[in-house]
């Protein structure tokens, strides 16, 4: 099958290994991988700060850069519900509202691309130790992708998922708003930090990049030892 | 109390809010407790999300007839004897209800909880003429002790405070002498206030949902203060915010079973009541004298525009207990009477930008509130909108922002800029580095860092590990 990899700035970036973990799961799973250079940012933290023109010369490329991809894969939540959103942003433009709405309806985030189309739930990943998934926002309530994750890590083997309190407040992170609200956003992760001490886990795993940057930069701060791992270097774990 | 409820700066209010460790416990454990208890509510209901639609649809069709309604609302109070005043603006409508009570000389004035009368300022105009005004809410009761505290939640408006503050206040204020046991709290206060029930002249109320095809006003406590406010008093005055009715009794038995689930996790509160214009004829209690004022203050306003689906709002409060931003900072940072993201989105919209620009800011976005709506308001695509309105519009947002965001504009759509920007961000960002991570940054990274690390962008792109491996060439 062919994939199309659309790696997510952050992953580019800063998290490089993400975007390696996601290409060897995958061709692992027997796809074939393709990253279209030409593609940069959903636009997101533009859009989300009312910089609605601005973004949508973002989404512009980005809709053309996937233009023939057969299935989009992207190793965010937040990334692939920016995608999901594009028709509405497009609604009633004659060029792109619907060439956003085939992007859209193509884009997969990773867990959930693995679960529903390729219909595998072991991927025969090993991981030792006990873990807990910090369940990221734009994931769960704007893409709707729940099960998936937990599927897909309960066959992992040697690893213990234990359940994260107050799973459903937000880490903090928020884009830009981690910047702007500074303060906020800090006693947010705070919280969050507090929370995964309290399950006593050796890993804390995520879907979302910006979610991990935020949480693993307050538990490097506190020195933590608990290891912060992307769901595909889980999954990607043999 | 108007609308705005503090002059200091947005940052200070936060500032206060995130240092204040009692009220920050009192938000987190009712947070956790409601949570809980809204789950199962809403569980019990079965296929929630068909009546979160249904919700929807019935505050939707009232808004697309709300000229309609109205107009019927107002024939049927009139014709069951009641006086309707339609008010365009605040003072017209705290004017109109001063007006009504002093030409009755009356001197006493009991309330049950209304938020909408905090928006009209209607203590202080009262209070102004010399007027006694009691609110019989135990918690609006607190606050009005505590020297006209502001609310801090739309449902438990006292929210912030715990027993043994509340215990102290009333121990200066009432010369209370017994504990912080709420039995014995709450019993102070029901001796105190049944005078004041029985010596009203006049009472104030707000309404829930008023009754189209009836004229009625339906009225949901779970003290019962709403009923002695209605049935002792000679005068009755309701107070509604234009928006808030239903067609018939059918549509009420809906959302009021949504508003007792999202707002406390009750099937339905102790008391839910309904009542139709003055005393007729051979009734045993209930006011001679009804008013029904119909407050717009921006509201018509809001109808017609990308933000008219927050006018579906039932007060609930329900976005406002999942809220991860109003859970570290509480209800007093939004510096408005309406807290929270419903506050956020509809402060701004009634009350201006210039005095709440930065609450549409105050969200991370994670739509828990969009969620927990029952009646479907996308709570938290309004933020972004209202973020639109500031950027495009309003033209508040920050110089250094706007130019960044141009430039985002600008490399975000060129593959070649973006290549440059992201190859130049490693030694951008060197000098700030320790090992693999930023501890201290520069610029808008300063405030993130003063919490956590940040890491530094790594020396290979993933696209240039995929090209190399493309390539055949060594990857790591």
């Amino acid at each position: 099958m062919k994939v199309t990899l659309f790696a997510t700035c952050l992953v580019d970036l800063f998290q490089s290994n993400v975007g390696k973990a996601t290409v060897e799961l995958l061709e692992r799973l027997g796809c074939e991988i393709d990253f279209p250079v030409s593609q940069i940012c959903c636009g997101q933290p533009a859009y989300n700060s009312g910089y609605t023109k601005e973004s949508k010369e973002a989404m512009k490329k980005m809709i053309k850069t996937f233009a023939d991809a057969e299935y989009v894969v992207t190793p965010s939540g937040s990334c692939a519900a920016m995608f999901k959103e594009y028709p509405v942003l497009f609604k009633g433009d004659a060029v792109w509202e619907k060439k956003a709405a085939s992007l859209a309806a193509k884009t997969y985030e990773l867990s959930q691309f693995i679960v529903d189309v390729l219909k595998v739930t072991d991927v025969g990943a090993t991981l030792k130790g006990k873990a807990t998934y910090h369940t990221s926002c734009h994931m769960t309530r704007l893409l709707k992708v729940k099960e998936a994750p937990a599927i897909l890590l309960s066959h992992v083997r040697g690893l213990e998922v234990t359940p994260l309190p107050d799973a459903q407040n937000c880490c903090g992170f928020g884009g830009t708003f981690s910047v702007k609200m500074g303060d906020i956003s800090g006693q947010m992760v705070e919280e969050k930090v507090c929370n995964i001490e309290a399950t006593g886990a050796d890993f804390l795993i995520g879907g979302d990049a910006g979610c991990l940057m935020n949480i693993g930069g307050r538990i490097q701060r506190k020195g933590q030892p608990v290891k912060v791992l992307h769901i595909a270097e889980v999954l990607n774990s043999i | 109390m108007a609308m705005k409820t503090s002059s200091a700066k947005f940052k200070d209010r936060v500032d206060e809010g995130i240092h204040n460790d009692f009220m920050r416990l009192a938000v987190s454990s009712a947070q956790e407790r409601l949570h809980g208890r809204r789950l199962t509510a809403v569980d019990e209901l079965g296929s929630w999300e068909d009546w979160r639609s249904l919700g929807e649809e019935i505050r939707q069709h009232v808004l697309s007839n709300l000229d309609f309604y109205l107009h019927q609302l107002a024939l049927n109070v009139s014709k069951r004897g009641g006086h309707v005043f339609f008010a365009e603006t605040a003072e017209q409508a705290s004017g109109y209800i001063k007006d009504v009570i002093v030409k009755k000389n009356a001197k006493k004035v009991v309330k049950s909880k209304s938020m909408v009368t905090e928006e009209i300022n209607l203590n202080a105009t009262l209070e102004a003429v010399g007027l006694d005004v009691v609110e019989t809410d135990l918690g609006e009761y607190i606050l009005q002790v505590d020297d006209h505290d502001p609310p801090s939640h739309i449902v438990a408006p006292a929210l912030h405070k715990n027993k043994e503050q509340i215990r102290d206040v009333f121990k200066e204020k009432l010369a209370y002498t017994q504990t912080e046991k709420p039995e014995e709290l709450t019993a102070h206060v029901r001796g105190i206030l049944r005078k004041d029930f029985l010596s009203a002249d006049v009472g104030i109320t707000g309404c829930n949902f008023a009754i189209a095809e009836t004229g009625s006003i339906g009225l949901v406590t779970n003290e019962g203060n709403a009923d002695l406010v209605t049935a002792l008093p000679k005068t009755q005055i309701t107070v509604m915010g234009m928006e808030r009715l239903v067609p018939t009794f059918d549509e009420f038995e809906v959302l009021v079973s949504l508003l007792t689930r999202s707002a406390v996790g009750q099937r339905l509160t102790s008391y839910i009541t309904a009542l139709t214009g003055p005393r007729d004829e051979g009734d045993v209690d209930g006011p001679e004298e009804f008013h029904l004022v119909i407050v717009d203050n921006g509201r018509s306003s809001i109808l017609g525009t990308e933000f008219q689906s927050v006018l579906q709002c039932i007060r609930c409060a329900a976005c406002i207990n999942v809220c991860p931003v109003y859970r570290q900072v509480g209800g007093h940072s939004y510096g408005s009477i309406y807290p929270g993201p419903i506050g956020a989105v509809l402060s701004p919209l009634l009350g201006g930008y210039d005095d709440f620009k930065e609450l549409p800011y105050a969200s991370t976005l994670c739509a828990a509130c969009t969620d927990a709506c029952p009646v479907k308001i996308p709570l938290h695509d309004l933020l972004r909108k209202h973020r639109e309105v500031i950027v495009e519009k309003e033209k508040m947002a920050p110089f250094s922002e706007k130019m960044a965001m141009k430039a985002f504009g600008i490399g975000a759509a060129s593959p070649m800029l973006y290549k440059f920007g992201s190859k130049m961000a490693p030694s951008a960002m060197s000098p700030f580095k320790t090992g693999d991570i930023i501890s201290k940054g520069p610029g808008p990274l300063k405030t993130w860092t003063e919490s956590r690390e940040f890491p530094a962008p790594g020396k290979e792109s993933f696209r240039d590990w995929f090209k190399n491996r493309e390539k055949g060439g060594k990857s790591s």
